[in-house]
């Protein structure tokens, strides 16, 4: 078959686009206009290539061993140095370039360690108003190991929500000893040693059954009431008269 | 100029300058030999440094809601290190106190703003149910919209997990912050680009600590790699029941939280 001259010329240009096209495409745009993966590259290595600021723990105890190992012993042993001085990259890298601060006044520590109420339960937790007034935190505590200087006697010295809530029930008259069995040990290592939790109905039946010789406390049938249930399945023993 | 000349100039004018440019490249190049070679190949994930391998590694974040304490350490440490604007709208990660009332409401807000930091709050007057702390930042989804939506490829998932942005390559049009259903991303004031967490992968290539996860003095977040089982993510992941934000959209985000609670969106 014979094509009409037309065509071929149609054809030829057509392939001559088609080809400046290509060429175009792969040979003359620059490959780092149109690869992804060039930009990426250099948009990562930009990164890693940024400076850091805070050095981490481990750098800190290459110097500062003595601390180290107060540290390791003590309720802060899992904090980093840095928390509390702040970035050191620069202190850590020439250490006559200045001092990273550390916070002495009373108004860092409760950063963490005021009472509020969304904090998780058990953490220690003061009222800044009554404990201690005006005074600085490390006049008694030493930050790299803050065992209280003496024990804490009142449980709400950790426990304050509890004492809270349980300072407006009608239970607020009874000691937390009442209910609970306070290993001495939970004191001054408070998980390693966890206050015994009454396990019987007839532990709340010894004031709440009704032959109980407590006049002042509601009496129920133990036997009866409540059925197969703990009583502290209905009622939350901290205020156990519940709210409306 | 006659209209010949003017036509033959263009046609020769934009190839010559293509050619011009690559010439000047491969010049650029052989100056710069060594380092290309080990730049080169690098193609995201493998920057090179110290024999790391991004191919590797797969990297997550856990958070116990349980642990949290509200303190902010993280927020703080994480504008020191990746210069995130001290003016508290500006955050790659923050954290949010939710407060869940007994007529069913519940109260979110971020205790970064000024004066809502933990301070002896006096018991609400509402009935409160139970109230707790939730940090945030970016999920670093394994499938990101904020990827998908960006119209000049500036930001992409490294082989390594972390979301970044190319800040050379975006141009400010903000989408991917409105496709971001977990607020993650802020236009940055000075440069005027998209900027949001990047796992403080700086730090993570050299095997330290995201800053935020350094400072943490409750181990409320974890950070690790889930390609290794003998990571501290891994483990987390095993032994907790664990929970992603919006797991309905699809995102599949990579940052876990252990004892979330049904009313955090
Ligand atoms: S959380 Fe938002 S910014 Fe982060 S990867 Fe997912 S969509 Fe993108
Ligand atoms: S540093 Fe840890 S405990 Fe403090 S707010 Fe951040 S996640 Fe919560």
């Amino acid at each position: 078959m014979r094509l009409p001259e037309q065509i071929k010329r149609l054809g030829l240009v057509i392939g001559v686009l088609v080809a400046a096209v290509l060429v175009g495409r792969f040979v003359v745009i620059p490959r780092s206009l149109v690869a992804t993966e060039l930009h990426q590259a250099s948009t990562v290595a930009r990164e890693v290539a940024k400076p850091m600021k805070f050095a981490g723990t481990a750098a800190c105890q290459d110097c500062h061993d003595d601390v180290a190992v107060t540290k390791a012993k003590g309720y802060h042993k899992n904090l980093a140095c840095e928390g509390c001085h702040g970035p050191a990259a620069k202190h850590a890298e020439d250490p006559s370039s200045g001092k990273p601060p550390a916070p002495r006044d009373r108004k860092f520590c409760p950063v963490c360690h005021i009472y509020d109420a969304s904090r998780p339960t058990g953490f220690p937790q003061i009222n800044l108003t009554t404990h201690n007034p005006l005074k600085a935190c490390i006049t008694c505590h030493n930050p790299h190991d803050p065992v209280p200087p003496k024990v804490p006697q009142e449980c709400s010295a950790c426990h304050g929500q509890i004492e809270r809530t349980k300072a407006v029930s009608s239970h607020a008259l009874l000691a937390c000893t009442t209910c609970h069995k306070v290993p001495p040990l939970h004191k001054t290592a408070p998980r390693s040693a966890l206050p015994s939790k009454p396990d019987t109905r007839e532990f709340c039946g010894g004031c709440h059954g009704k032959d109980s010789a407590q006049k002042d406390a509601p009496k129920v049938d133990v036997s009866a009431h409540g059925g197969r249930f703990q009583c502290w399945q209905c009622h939350y023993p901290h205020l156990p008269e519940g709210r409306a | 100029m006659n209209k010949r000349d003017f036509l033959k100039g263009m046609i020769l004018f934009f190839p010559a300058g293509g050619l011009l440019e690559m010439a000047a490249n491969a010049a650029a190049k052989e100056t710069a030999a060594p380092e290309a070679a080990g730049a080169q190949p690098a193609a995201m994930g493998a920057p090179g440094a110290g024999g790391y391998n991004g191919e590797k590694h797969y990297y997550g974040m856990g958070i116990e809601i349980d642990k949290c304490i509200g303190c902010s350490r993280c927020v703080e440490a994480c504008k020191a290190e990746n210069d995130v604007p001290q003016e508290p709208f500006y955050f790659r990660t923050w954290i949010e106190r939710y407060v869940i009332t007994k007529d069913h409401g519940v109260i979110v807000e971020s205790v970064n703003v000024k004066g809502k930091a933990a301070k002896e709050t006096p018991q609400e007057d509402r009935d409160v149910i139970r109230t707790f702390f939730v940090p945030k930042l970016c999920n670093h989804c394994i499938h990101p919209p904020c990827v998908q939506v960006c119209p000049v490829g500036a930001t992409f998932s490294t082989k390594d997990g972390a979301v970044l942005v190319d800040k050379e390559r975006c141009v400010g049009c903000r989408y991917c912050i409105q496709a971001c259903p977990y607020g993650a991303r802020y236009l940055h004031p000075k440069t005027r680009t998209a900027d949001k967490c990047t796992f403080c992968y700086h730090r993570v290539v050299k095997g330290l600590l995201p800053a935020c996860v350094e400072v943490c003095p409750t181990q409320a977040r974890i950070f690790g790699d889930l390609k290794s089982k003998a990571s501290r993510l891994t483990r987390f992941y095993r032994m907790n029941k664990i929970h992603v934000l919006k797991p309905a959209l699809n995102t599949e985000p990579k940052v876990y939280y252990a004892g979330l609670d049904g009313e955090v969106r």
